[in-house]
């Protein structure tokens, strides 16, 4: 593979995916600390919002520790040249908080629907481009349908006025074959000034490679998290994508030893539990569940004794799709009874 | 004597093909004009079929034969943006209007928890809030008339193929006004709402999570007892709705885990989130033809 002199964006999730890790707890001066580092290591765009995006915070997700609002207004000040984008899923926020995150110095919009249900996305998109933001089209759990349905789907998505559009392996399900099929079709197909960006986990540990798959079919931004720190086993960890992107020659704009350090010295500490391929996290990638699933599963383990792999892959047999936090302690319930436990 | 108060449904669409089959057994409603504003179109066509009076001039094609016809009560199946004037139209004329678009330009109406109150005052427009709303705002009403709910979150899950374009386009309408009637018709202090479109085939049965966080710790017995009593009202008019689990408590939190299957009129039997729109349009129009039956309400003199 020949990245050579390829110029990747990369983008960081460990103050947006890695709320998920933390329950929602990070808290406004653990993410200043991050986002700062991150900042002066030159990483060009960081996300920042409850990890369900804007309006994120219930009982179903988790109520953080901050509001939206509250973390955005710490953050965006101290930004030096790194920009601040938010996540919003149509269905859980609405245009309001697009425009909040907007008046608090929110630069780019990202606009996440299911990889079939695009059309949820227009009064979003089209506001964030009216309002000439960075309007990003993000199509979720993208193993679960084929590269020609993602096409019609980033197509829909363009349209309403994105400028990007992502491949989104939301489950850590996909191989790098399918990554560069699917990015690939989407390079080919969509206007050439409408960038095609890939979001990895790595629960099957392929984020990395998925990452070059699709740098090499097209995409021109990566999603990662320093140090991991995003649900199930985590996002692209940037600080090894990073040292990989250097030895092949790429180019991030990304001080090497700077965002290592970000990664060891501020992230890991924070973290409640080791961000790894557990068995658990395995499962999610094996059986293609949403990532964010991981830590509903361990607790309703515990809650009422049924195994959350046995529970996730319940999950993945049924079709659920990102959001369905919800069915995790009904299924749980419903487990427990036919095992005569509850 | 004549009881049945004589409806017309606006909109022939699926929604309005569904209403008219579930009002063909109703021992209080008689359907008589549907409308639409295509001549060819399939519902009209069907309606037709059905024995049912059509015009496709839209409800100004009704409105000649509302008095000849003794129209009394009719059903808005089209969207928010024509409401308003079908509603101001149709009331001058003495009819009732159920308002199943999102325009809610009348108060909020769950059956089982405020129709008594709204046939008692005999509003002129009622609206039926969401499906979300229909599904799930009982059992918010269910927590909150045995115990103060501070947080009310209701979270709807439904078939990508019972969407339809209108929802899609302003999907932020669902979950505002959903949250407004967690509020207002639930009774909790603050409402969110959340709508989940998943695309599985074969599709999946709607289901909705409810969780109320009451002030101070929930009385299990009289909550639970509350609950059961709430989802047989709801039973009465839609017999597919369902307690899946719960209620479940944890803290001061209380979660009612739902699934509500369609009766496979018109829509297909896992779209119950459009079953219990239907459902609950036509129960809110018998409430009123009970209520005026029993001498209870009057309805607009007509000469």
């Amino acid at each position: 593979m020949n990245l050579k002199d390829k110029n990747v964006v990369l983008h960081d999730m460990s103050l947006r995916d890695g709320m998920h890790a933390k329950r929602h707890q990070i808290s406004l001066e653990q993410m200043v600390n991050i986002a700062t580092g991150l900042d002066e290591a030159g990483m060009p765009l960081i996300e920042v919002t409850h990890g369900d995006g804007l309006g994120g915070a219930s009982v179903n997700y988790g109520f953080p520790a901050h509001s939206d609002e509250a973390y955005l207004n710490a953050v965006v000040p101290k930004m030096k040249q790194a920009k601040i984008s938010a996540l919003l899923l149509p269905g859980i926020g609405t245009v309001d908080h697009l425009k909040m995150a907007r008046d608090c110095g929110v630069s780019t919009i990202r606009v996440a629907t299911h990889c079939t249900e695009a059309d949820v996305s227009q009064q979003h998109i089209g506001m964030a481009a009216k309002m000439e933001m960075d309007t990003v089209g993000f199509l979720m759990m993208a193993h679960m349908a084929s590269p020609e349905k993602i096409l019609e789907q980033a197509k829909l998505m363009a349209g309403y006025g994105a400028n990007c559009i992502y491949c989104t392996d939301s489950a850590g399900y996909m191989l790098p074959d399918e990554v560069s099929e699917k990015i690939g079709l989407l390079r080919s197909e969509l206007p050439a000034n409408v960038e095609i960006g890939f979001h990895g986990h790595h629960n099957m540990g392929m984020a990395v490679a998925n990452s070059l798959a699709a740098i090499d079919a097209g995409a021109s931004r990566i999603d990662g998290s320093v140090a991991g720190l995003g649900a199930g086993a985590g996002n692209t960890p940037l600080e090894v994508l990073c040292a990989v992107l250097e030895r092949m020659g790429a180019h991030t704009g990304i001080d090497l030893y700077k965002i290592m350090d970000v990664a060891e010295d501020r992230v890991v500490p924070l973290m409640d539990q080791p961000i790894r391929v557990d068995r658990d996290a395995l499962t999610l990638g094996y059986a293609g569940v949403y990532s964010s699933f991981l830590l509903f599963a361990k607790r309703a383990e515990q809650k009422y004794g049924i195994q959350a792999r046995d529970i996730l892959v319940e999950l993945g047999r049924r079709g659920t799709v990102g959001g369905q936090e919800d069915m995790i302690e009904d299924l749980a319930l419903t487990l427990a009874k036919q095992k005569g436990l509850a | 004597m004549i009881k049945k108060l004589k409806a017309a449904i606006i909109g022939p669409g699926n929604i309005g093909t569904d209403l008219l089959m579930k009002m063909q057994r109703s021992e209080w409603i008689e359907p008589v004009w549907m409308v639409g504003i295509d001549p060819d179109s399939e519902g009209l066509k069907r309606a037709r079929e059905m024995g049912i009076k059509t015009c496709s001039e839209g409800v100004d094609g009704l409105l000649p034969h509302v008095i000849a016809d003794d129209i009394r009560v009719a059903f808005d199946a089209t969207s928010a943006y024509v409401h308003a004037e079908n509603s101001r139209k149709l009331n001058e004329l003495g009819v009732i209007m159920v308002d199943l678009t999102p325009a809610a330009i009348g108060p909020f109406c769950v059956p089982p928890v405020n129709l008594k109150q709204h046939a008692e005052r005999l509003e002129m427009n009622v609206n039926m809030v969401t499906c979300g709303g229909q599904a799930t705002i009982p059992m918010v009403a269910a927590v909150s008339r045995v115990q103060g709910v501070e947080y009310g979150e209701i979270i709807a899950t439904v078939s990508s193929r019972s969407v339809g374009p209108g929802t899609r386009q302003n999907i932020d309408e669902f979950t505002r006004t959903t949250a407004g009637a967690v509020e207002q018709v639930g009774g909790a202090k603050k409402g969110k709402a959340i709508i989940i479109i998943n695309p599985a085939e074969p599709p999946l049965i709607m289901r909705d999570t409810v969780h109320c966080l009451t002030s101070g710790e929930p009385d299990q017995a009289a909550i639970t007892a509350s609950v059961h009593a709430m989802v047989a009202e709801v039973q009465k008019y839609v017999p597919g709705y369902r307690l899946v689990n719960g209620p479940v408590f944890d803290g001061n939190r209380v979660s009612m885990f739902m699934e509500v299957e369609g009766l496979g009129d018109f829509l297909p039997k896992y779209a119950g989130n459009l079953d219990i729109m239907t459902a609950a349009g036509l129960r809110t129009a018998e409430m009123f033809a009970e209520e005026a039956a029993n001498g209870t309400i009057t309805l607009p003199a007509r000469g």
